[in-house]
């Protein structure tokens, strides 16, 4: 999708103009132009708020053009409880798919940065909330097991706000577990593991491989935690401090290696590949 | 969940004929002290009849109503067991970096004739312990403490048991700054790991990530009237329909229960319960539990760790349910474990 999510963005914003060619940007209220604002990756070019982008633009913007190739495509989710809420899962999941154009929430494969290859996956906020079932599990188990049979570092970036998806019930926080323990095989065979964490990160996916990486990176003022903030404010009947919950807030309190501005995203991991290298491990 | 009150028992909603009938034997034991006359025999039947009103009231509960029970005020917790199951217990305590967290306990203990570490979440049995163990939602330096004793039981080859029982890890600022996620995460990733036996026990309630946190090893087991679900019956119907009071709903739809669970192949062994849950009879509820958890121990512990290791991850590797290749195109029979 050549929008990469923005444009679904724009659409819900009311106050948009009819033509699409103007959006309002979420972070200060500018009217920004909306193909200016997709060529600089979805950010603003007033205040560098980053607009969520969808999974294949995440991979343009980073990966070494034309060098991905996708793994495990064709795993797609079905309905093993048949639960349904307002509306069933099965049908939900059809929904999901047709407005994303991807048939689950996570994309995996190999690529290169810099010619330097690696395992790389994405989870897409726009399929369910970037949620974790069965199938988003698999994928990043066999995304591990891949680096790991080639000797190749792994990559993963996060945009899984929705957590472990409880249309799945216990089969979804079973791949907690599962990726988990994938990532610890990753760990003991020295393979660099490398989270970078996008608005917004939360829950089951937070407390498994989002917050395993070797290397935790993260993008400005993503939202990332366990509990989110509104259920922390009901809970405890406290009101949140500013901030409380944004990259710098966690860079701050010691959980995340550093802060990378998107423009700054392909040449950092490049950077930090040098370093990780799988080859040199435990020499 | 509200409980009535009566004399020193608590009763469920659904309990209402065996609260009526508990209050007539009561009845008829006053009147015999009162007026000195003998009722033994009104009073063997009435007890008699007690025991099958307990068994129609439990043979067909809701998802719902089940939660209710693992929720029993109660219900036997973690140093309940500790006291029926272990001996010798010597609790190891603080995580050596903030603080010491009582929502988990943790110790050196023997069962039967096995020394392990113990693991268990602990709610509270009353108004002090709940406010010492946040009744019982563990903090990132609970779930810090379970690791570095695990890892003290890995050095000296001690098998390690643990007891879920939590509605969910903290949920505040705190927990938040102090890395709940990633404390959670790390306990997933090095459990899977660990170079000794594991065996996990679902005793009460199973709450999302804040159970499965201690919850990684070579045997799940559950109790009958225990629950493990991936979200709270209530959070889940305050999502889907915006209300709490849909959570009997939801609890249904969510497939918690422990004869669920078995049937998907999450968890091992369903682990038996005196008739009416573990609430009726503690003493049995324990024995019932400790021959569960010493039969389990034995299948694994003489394994090598190697093989073991092998196998607990196969374990984990083979949940979860989709459609692959072919089968997603024409929407047949699904892949992977539990179908």
């Amino acid at each position: 999708m050549a929008f990469g999510g923005l444009k679904r963005l724009a659409l819900r914003n009311k106050k948009i103009l009819p033509d699409g060619v103007f959006m309002k940007c979420e972070g200060c209220g500018a009217m920004i132009v909306m193909k200016e604002t997709e060529e600089r990756g979805g950010v603003c070019k007033e205040c560098n708020h980053h607009f969520r982008i969808n999974a294949r633009r995440r991979i343009e913007l980073t990966l070494d053009p034309g060098s991905f190739q996708e793994f495990f495509a064709d795993l797609q989710s079905c309905d093993p409880l048949k639960f349904s809420g307002k509306k069933p899962y099965a049908d939900r999941l059809k929904d999901s798919q047709s407005r994303s154009g991807l048939p689950e929430a996570a994309v995996t494969g190999l690529g290169k940065i810099e010619e330097r290859e690696l395992a790389f996956g994405v989870t897409d906020f726009f399929f369910m909330g970037g949620s974790m079932g069965s199938v988003v599990g698999e994928k990043l188990t066999r995304l591990c097991e891949l680096a790991l049979e080639r000797r190749l570092p792994c990559a993963v970036v996060c945009g899984s706000g929705g957590g472990a998806r409880m249309d799945e019930g216990m089969y979804s926080l079973m791949q907690m577990a599962k990726t988990s323990a994938a990532i610890a095989r990753l760990r003991e065979a020295s393979l660099p593991y490398i989270v970078v964490l996008t608005n917004s990160s939360y829950g089951g996916t937070m407390a498994s491989w989002a917050s395993l990486g070797d290397v935790i990176l993260a993008e400005p003022r993503a939202m990332l935690g366990f509990t989110g903030p509104r259920v922390i404010k009901e809970t405890l009947k406290v009101d949140l401090p500013p901030g409380f919950q944004e990259a710098e807030f966690m860079l701050r309190h010691g959980l995340i290696d550093m802060i990378v501005p998107r423009g700054k995203l392909r040449e950092t991991l490049s950077r930090l590949l040098v370093y990780l290298t799988p080859a040199r491990a435990g020499k | 969940m509200a409980l009535q009150q009566s004399g020193n028992a608590s009763y469920l909603p659904f309990e209402s004929e065996l609260q009526e009938h508990d209050r007539k034997i009561h009845e008829l034991e006053e009147l015999s002290r009162a007026n000195k006359m003998d009722f033994s025999e009104e009073l063997r039947v009435l007890r008699e009849r007690r025991g099958d009103i307990v068994r129609r009231t439990y043979a067909n509960l809701s998802p719902w109503e089940r939660i209710q029970v693992s929720r029993h005020e109660r219900r036997p917790q973690a140093r309940d067991y500790l006291d029926m199951i272990f001996t010798d217990f010597m609790e190891l305590s603080g995580d050596r970096m903030f603080a010491d967290d009582m929502a988990i306990v943790t110790g050196l203990a023997r069962l039967g004739d096995e020394r392990v570490m113990f693991v268990g979440q602990h709610k509270g049995r009353n108004v002090r312990e709940r406010h010492l163990t946040n009744a019982g939602s563990p903090h990132p330096e609970g779930y810090r403490k379970a690791m570095l004793k695990m890892r003290l039981a890995e050095r000296f080859g001690l098998p390690v048991v643990c007891l879920i029982d939590t509605k969910g890890a903290f949920p505040g600022t705190g927990a938040e700054e102090r890395g709940q996620a990633a404390a959670i995460a790390e306990n997933l990733r090095d459990m899977s790991v660990l170079r000794v036996p594991v065996v996990a026990a679902v005793i009460g309630e199973g709450g999302s990530g804040g159970a499965l946190g201690i919850g990684i090893g070579d045997r799940l087991l559950m109790m009958e009237y225990a629950y493990y679900s991936v979200i709270s019956p209530e959070g889940c119907a305050a999502i889907l329909w915006k209300s709490a009071a849909n959570a009997p709903e939801a609890a249904a739809a969510l497939k918690l229960t422990a004869g669920d669970l078995s049937e998907m192949k999450i968890i091992d062994e369903v682990v038996k319960e005196p008739a009416g849950g573990a609430h009726q009879d503690t003493k049995a509820a324990a024995e019932m539990l400790k021959a569960a958890l010493l039969r389990n121990l034995a299948e694994i512990k003489d394994q090598p760790i190697d093989r073991l290791l092998e196998e607990r991850y196969a374990r984990l590797r083979r949940h979860g349910v989709w459609l692959e290749g072919a089968q997603a195109g024409m929407g047949a029979a699904a892949g992977g474990a539990g179908k």
